[in-house]
């Protein structure tokens, strides 16, 4: 798949072909400049490729945008900082121009992702685990298809992180969403995916792809199972096969 | 017990202290080793007028000074808004049109290169005596910095604010109104506390050039007559100007941008 930049055509993920079945969370894993934030961007037609084929539903990448298939997590939360909680999950339903529509949504949202009594809260009054709640909530508003997220834990401390891996299973048994997430993290792919795709070093192409057979729910104590070492051992050895000498 | 103080921080009448009082100290003291100096020294109040002589002047004075501050304020405000107003307009209309925006940069600097000082005659000559010359002194004195500053402002939102928005299909106007212009305000914010001193010293120099009222006025004319006491309550006078102007500004702001900015402007 080629992409254009100011700088002329570059190659981020040659061979990258992948299908998702509804309702199924599958995890992207890769070193960093793999691609793997590119195929997200490439599925939410942030990204148009110049070569290769995305559908979204049976349509084109653009006219899933349009009618909103999408909703997009950020590595930083992307709140704006002028409008509190329960304004930033309006946001979307704002500029699609139902937003009046969309509050018992939001706040019954807020609640999902564990911040009822933060409605009134802004940005800076939050912590970064909390922002990314809201990140999280503004992306389901819009009732998508397929939640994209990019590395929305990474900047989060291990401990955050973990509660916040667990709540995301939470949130997406309650919502019956699909899922694609980029990590490089592999026990965090691990635990929350029913598939992992390894991409290797650039131009990324599909090392490897492992389904995760660990029963659900899951909850914590699946991590120190045999079947989850075995798992991220599996996946381990593939990505420090493509470590690329510095 | 020590950690737990040192987070109360410091009780609410030591931070009245802290905030209001010794800054007022601070000015109290100048004015009274000024007023010692003179008095100790005897300088002669022609020369150099101690604060006492200039609070009586001002007390003295204070119609004919009132009758010129207003004239200063309406050219100031005038040009403030004349000034501001035109750099967010062509602000606005660089940030979506790269092209007009290497088209009229250029001309933009040259504004800025020319000494306000040096066009003032010039402008008294194509505007005459009245009104206009002063604001459009004092509009092109703050037109550049706020420029610069509203464009920088209007470009400085993440890339992933612009990415989530693409994923929304949100469209320009939305972009515009609901993420630049927002992000711009403290930038922009910056540039209008600068320009509230420039529209007041761009309408005094003005009135240096040609007035018949005005602080600039006032000012020539207590320099020529040596009545140093009624020149040093003018120059007083036009510094309290500037600086109620600035303060509604800052306030102003505080009831606009109510959130912190995440990288604050410097």
């Amino acid at each position: 798949m080629t992409f254009s930049t100011p700088a002329g055509p570059v190659q981020a993920l040659a061979n990258a072909s992948l299908t998702i079945a509804p309702r199924e969370f599958v995890s992207l894993l890769g070193p960093s400049g793999c691609g793997k934030s590119t195929l997200l961007r490439l599925v939410a037609d942030i990204l148009v490729p110049t070569e290769g084929r995305i559908e979204v539903g049976g349509e084109p990448p653009g006219v899933a945008r349009r009618r909103r298939a999408f909703g997009f997590v950020f590595q930083d939360s992307t709140l704006l900082p002028w409008r509190n909680a329960l304004q930033n999950v309006l946001l979307p339903l704002e500029i699609g121009g139902d937003a009046r529509r969309g509050r018992p949504d939001a706040l019954a949202l807020l609640e999902l992702v564990g911040l009822r009594g933060f409605e009134e809260a802004y940005p800076w009054q939050l912590s970064g685990g909390m922002r990314q709640r809201v990140a999280i909530a503004r992306a389901l508003i819009t009732r998508p298809q397929v939640l994209l997220m990019d590395e929305p834990f990474g900047a989060l401390d291990e401990i955050t992180r973990e509660h916040m891996n667990q709540e995301l299973l939470r949130i997406w048994e309650a919502t019956g969403t699909t899922i694609l997430f980029v990590t490089h993290s592999s026990p965090e792919a691990v635990f929350l995916s029913d598939r992992v795709l390894v991409l290797g070093a650039r131009p990324g192409r599909v090392k490897l792809e492992l389904p995760i057979e660990l029963p659900r729910p899951r909850d914590p104590a699946v991590k120190e199972t045999v079947e989850f070492a075995r798992h991220t051992a599996a996946l381990r050895r593939v990505l420090a096969g493509e470590a690329r000498p510095e | 017990m020590a950690l737990a103080r040192a987070e109360a921080g410091p009780t609410p009448s030591r931070l009245f202290v802290r905030r209001y009082l010794l800054p007022a100290a601070g000015i109290l003291a100048l004015l009274l080793a000024w007023e010692i100096y003179i008095h100790v020294f005897r300088v002669p109040h022609y020369l150099v007028p101690a604060p006492s002589v200039i609070g009586w002047t001002l007390i003295e004075e204070w119609p004919t000074i009132r009758r010129n501050v207003g004239r200063t304020l309406v050219e100031a405000v005038g040009g403030f808004l004349l000034g501001n107003g035109f750099a967010v307009v062509l602000a606005i209309v660089f940030v979506h049109s790269p092209t007009v925006q290497r088209f009229l940069y250029p001309v933009a600097v040259a504004i800025r290169t020319v000494p306000i000082i040096a066009i003032a005659p010039i402008l008294v000559l194509l505007l005459g005596n009245g009104y206009a010359p002063k604001v459009v002194i004092a509009a092109l004195i703050s037109f550049f910095p706020t420029l610069v500053n509203m464009v920088r402002g209007l470009e400085a939102v993440e890339p992933s604010a612009l990415e989530l928005m693409r994923v929304l299909s949100a469209n320009r106007r939305q972009i515009f109104f609901k993420l630049r212009l927002p992000s711009s305000l403290p930038f922009l914010f910056s540039a209008l506390k600068i320009a509230t001193a420039s529209c007041v010293i761009g309408a005094i120099v003005a009135e240096w050039v040609g007035a018949d009222t005005g602080l600039g006025y006032l000012i020539i004319v207590a320099t020529f007559e040596f009545r140093t006491g009624l020149l040093y309550a003018t120059t007083a006078v036009g510094s309290f100007l500037a600086l109620s102007f600035f303060l509604a500004v800052v306030l102003l702001e505080k009831a606009i941008v109510r959130w912190k900015p995440e990288t604050p402007p410097t």
